[in-house]
C-alpha cells in the first residue's frame, strides 16, 4: 500500500494555513496509525507548512505513505535559509512584525519538527527556495 | 469536568462550537505563541488566549484541544467562529485578565481531581 497525496501552498495565506496538516491527519486517522505518531507528524507537518506560508512565496507538499512510514517533502519558491545552523536555534526567527502580532515568529517551528519527525533534513538555495524532508516511521 | 461545568463555574461566553461542549477536560494551557501550543499542549486541554484569527482554532482542531478561552473581553474573527463551529471546538470568552482566568482554572481542575480522588 502506498499512499501519494500533494498539497499546493500559498506564501501569506494565513487563512489556509493548516488546511493540509489537516487532510493528512484525518487520513492517518483513516489508515489507523497509532495516535501517538499521528500527533508527532502533525505537529512537524503544521510547522513545515506554515513556515511556507510565513516565510516563503510558494511552495508544493509531497505526502508519501507506506506500509510502515510517511514521508512528507515540502519544496517551496522563497527566500531560501542562509544559515541552516542559525535557523535551527530555538527562538531565533527573522519573522516580520505582522506575522510574530499573530502568534507565529517564536523560532520554535523548526525545532518542534526536530522534536516530532524520525529524521528531517533541510536544503536551500539562497533567493530560490527551500526543500525541507521529513521521516516518520509508524 | 466537562467544558460546559467550566462555562457555568466561570460565568464564560459561548461564541461558537456548542457542540464540544460536553467535551472532558484534561488540563489547562496558556500561550500566545502558536508554535508553543502546537508543540507543548496536550490534547484535552482548555487554551487560554488573546489570539482572535483563525490559526487558532486550526492549532486548536490539529491538537485535538477540548475548548479555546479569549480574555479580556477579545472577540473572535468570523472565520475563527466558523471553524470552530466546523471542529466542534467550543470558543468561549470571558473579561478576566489570563492570570485571573489560568488561576481559577487550575483551582478548580485540582479541586476535581481532589473529589475524584476522595470518591474513590
Ligand atoms: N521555508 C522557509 N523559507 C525561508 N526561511 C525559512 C523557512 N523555514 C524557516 N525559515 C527561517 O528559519 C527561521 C526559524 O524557523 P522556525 O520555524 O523555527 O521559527 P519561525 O517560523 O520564525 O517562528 P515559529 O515557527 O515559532 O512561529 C525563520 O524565522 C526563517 O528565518
Ligand atoms: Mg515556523
Amino acid at each position: 500500500m502506498i499512499i501519494e497525496q500533494t498539497y499546493q501552498v500559498r506564501g501569506g495565506d494565513f487563512a489556509h494555513a493548516g488546511d493540509a496538516s489537516s487532510k493528512v491527519k484525518k487520513l492517518l486517522k483513516q489508515l489507523d496509525v497509532d495516535p501517538r505518531k499521528i500527533k508527532s507528524i502533525v505537529i512537524a507537518l503544521y510547522e513545515a507548512e506554515v513556515n511556507i506560508v510565513a516565510h516563503a512565496w510558494e511552495g508544493i507538499i509531497r505526502i508519501l505513505i507506506d506500509r510502515d512510514h510517511i514521508r512528507m517533502v515540502l519544496e517551496d519558491k522563497g527566500p531560501g535559509i542562509a544559515d541552516i545552523e542559525q535557523a535551527m536555534v530555538e527562538g531565533y526567527s527573522t519573522a516580520s512584525r505582522e506575522v510574530r502580532e499573530m502568534g507565529f515568529g517564536a523560532g520554535m517551528g523548526l525545532s518542534n519538527i526536530k522534536r516530532n519527525t524520525d529524521q528531517m533534513e533541510i536544503t536551500s538555495r539562497v533567493g530560490e527556495g527551500t526543500v525541507l524532508t521529513m521521516v516518520n516511521y509508524f | 469536568m466537562k467544558v460546559i461545568d467550566l462555562v457555568n463555574a466561570l460565568g464564560l461566553e459561548v461564541f461558537s462550537g456548542q457542540a464540544g461542549l460536553e467535551k472532558e477536560i484534561a488540563g489547562g494551557y496558556v500561550s500566545d505563541l502558536l508554535s508553543d501550543v502546537m508543540g507543548f499542549a496536550r490534547e484535552g486541554e482548555v487554551w487560554v488566549t488573546l489570539q482572535t484569527h483563525q490559526n487558532v482554532m486550526a492549532v486548536a482542531s490539529l491538537k485535538d484541544l477540548a475548548a479555546v478561552i479569549l480574555v479580556k473581553g477579545f472577540t473572535p474573527e468570523p472565520d475563527t467562529i466558523e471553524h470552530s463551529n466546523e471542529e466542534h471546538i467550543p470558543l468561549l470568552g470571558t473579561p478576566l485578565s489570563t492570570f485571573e482566568v489560568a488561576g481559577r482554572l487550575y483551582a478548580l481542575l485540582q479541586h476535581h481531581k481532589g473529589v475524584l480522588s476522595l470518591e474513590s
